[in-house]
């Protein structure tokens, strides 16, 4: 049994640096993967709500029509799992941890008024090109109707 | 015969880093009978099966515990492919395996820190936690947390191992590798922690055997017991031998996991080595559909997986034993008869992780 093991070890601390870093004066150093929280590029998004879908604590909310993503980043446990599911992309993780509060806030991101208005104009073109197709649907109808109905009066 | 007493034990103590309670029942100061009871902590995550679906519960299994994070996930994985059907890149194989030997040498040298604050050197505990946190910072490089991984799918892996991150990684073993030898000579021969460690809490192979325990503290009792044997992942293709000690007291749980620092070490550089080229993650198509039952070996010992799917994206059930609900029959039986001064100390050698236990 050997006696004084750890005095090396205890005499290079004396000497050395410290190990830890005085984190809030000296900002910390992030990796490249680090998970911290979501960030999205909103006017990307196309509000299909595949991230709602997937996520594991229904931390997400999205309104397509107003043009908002909702993130309670409280209940987010930095997964990852809608960053992978986002078809377009737009949703990264990045460095940084949420800080603590006193209240569980959501955020809220609403798309820029310019690409709202596009997608607005969009919407009402996509609506009016349905109803005409609809009413061309139903123009056709009542002609196959009526040349149905011609067809066999003769016959009568 | 002394005055007997009972003194309750957690389930907030200064020694124990999780909630369990035990009543100690004393006479003077042995200890002649212990009363564990568990359920501060229970979140029903297994529940969770029912409203979560089978991808989501990837996330939500490796959030049973903070330590063996990633061994769960993998656990849950691979009895979900199981089930599935799903043949898993050799690729992703060996980066699970590097990723979970990294999760054990993390946790190995949490332990080796507590129970150096258990006896009460807290030099040596920093000493320790300074080394680990090497590994750490490995982790976050490669997966992007530094506790909770989240890199399993079913399927495969969503991250790579690059090159670089290789690199990295093996630096990082050299680095540990050489600051273990420095506390291994502590741990192993100091005059003042070897008092603290020997001939305490005697476990013999026969007790050890009946009461099923698990894990490094199976194998300090001389029970050559490791599910990596089975082969899964890619331990098949990688050589091991569990590393065993035949004294089955608190010196020898040390021995055992000093020792499994340095397999996984090897383990990964084995690994690194014999990395193949391919794919991360294979196609997954339709629910499960069956059962399985799946052994692992975690860093505290063998935890079992049991998944039942009825072909919907929800699961039936889900269960999990860990191997800490497997060492609390142990650690009672290794109390008996020790001193008060020890409990905390043996309390700690079965390396308890109770969020696993009460998930």
């Amino acid at each position: 049994m050997a006696v004084m093991t750890f005095a090396g070890a205890a005499l290079k601390n004396f000497f050395s640096k410290p190990v830890t870093t005085k984190y809030p004066a000296e900002p910390a150093e992030y990796k490249e993967r680090t998970r911290g929280h979501i960030e999205i590029s909103i006017d990307d998004c196309i509000g299909c709500g595949m991230c709602t879908r997937c996520c594991p604590c229904g931390t997400l909310s999205i309104d397509k029509i107003k043009g908002t993503w909702t993130i309670n980043r409280f209940d987010c446990i930095a997964c990852g799992f809608c960053v992978e599911k986002c078809p377009k992309k737009c949703l990264t993780m990045v460095a940084g941890y949420q800080t603590p509060d006193g209240e569980k806030e959501t955020v809220t991101y609403t798309k820029s008024p310019e690409v709202l208005e596009a997608e607005a104009k969009q919407r009402e073109e996509m609506a009016k090109k349905a109803a005409e197709a609809k009413k061309a649907a139903e123009a056709k109808k009542a002609a196959e109707a009526a040349k149905a109905a011609e067809e066999k009066k003769p016959e009568g | 015969m002394g005055k007997r007493s009972v003194i309750p034990y957690g389930p907030q103590h200064p020694v124990l880093p999780e909630p369990i309670h035990l009543d100690l029942v004393l006479e003077d100061e042995k200890i002649v009978d212990v009363l564990p009871s568990i359920g501060f902590i229970h979140r029903g995550l297994e529940k969770l099966t029912e409203k979560r679906d089978f991808n989501q519960m990837v996330y939500v299994t490796e959030r049973v515990c903070g330590i063996c994070s990633f061994g769960h996930g993998y656990g849950y994985c691979d009895t979900v492919e199981h089930i599935m059907n799903i043949e898993v890149p050799d690729r992703a194989k060996f980066l699970r395996t590097i990723w979970f030997e990294l999760s054990r040498l993390h946790s190995h040298l949490l332990w080796a820190g507590l129970m150096a604050d258990a006896f009460g050197f807290e030099n040596l505990f920093y000493q320790c936690w300074r080394v680990r946190e090497k590994v750490l910072d490995v982790i976050e490089l490669t997966t992007g947390g530094r506790v909770i991984f989240s890199v399993n799918k079913v399927g495969g892996v969503l991250k790579d191992i690059t090159p670089e991150m290789q690199k990295a990684i093996l630096e990082m073993l050299d680095y540990v590798e050489k600051e273990t030898k420095v506390l291994e000579k502590t741990f192993m021969n100091d005059y003042t922690v070897q008092s603290r460690m020997k001939g305490v809490g005697v476990l013999t192979k026969e007790q050890a055997h009946a009461l099923g325990c698990a894990g490094p503290f199976a194998r300090a009792s001389g029970i050559a017991t490791d599910m990596r044997m089975r082969g899964y992942a890619a331990y098949g293709e990688l050589d091991m031998e569990p590393i065993i000690s035949n004294d089955g007291d608190c010196y020898g749980r040390c021995e055992v996991r000093i020792g499994e620092i340095y397999q996984s070490i090897d383990l990964i550089r084995q690994a690194i080595d014999k990395l193949p080229d391919g794919e991360l993650a294979a196609v997954v198509k339709g629910n499960p559909n069956g059962e399985y039952f799946m052994r692992i070996e975690q860093p505290r010992g063998e935890a079992d997986y049991y998944i039942k799917g009825n072909g919907t994206p929800n699961l039936d059930r889900m269960r999990v034993r860990t191997p800490t609900f497997a060492n609390l029959a142990g650690l009672c039986e290794v109390l008996k008869g020790a001193d008060y001064a020890d409990v905390g100390i043996l309390a700690v050698t079965i390396d308890p992780c109770i969020s696993c236990t009460e998930r």
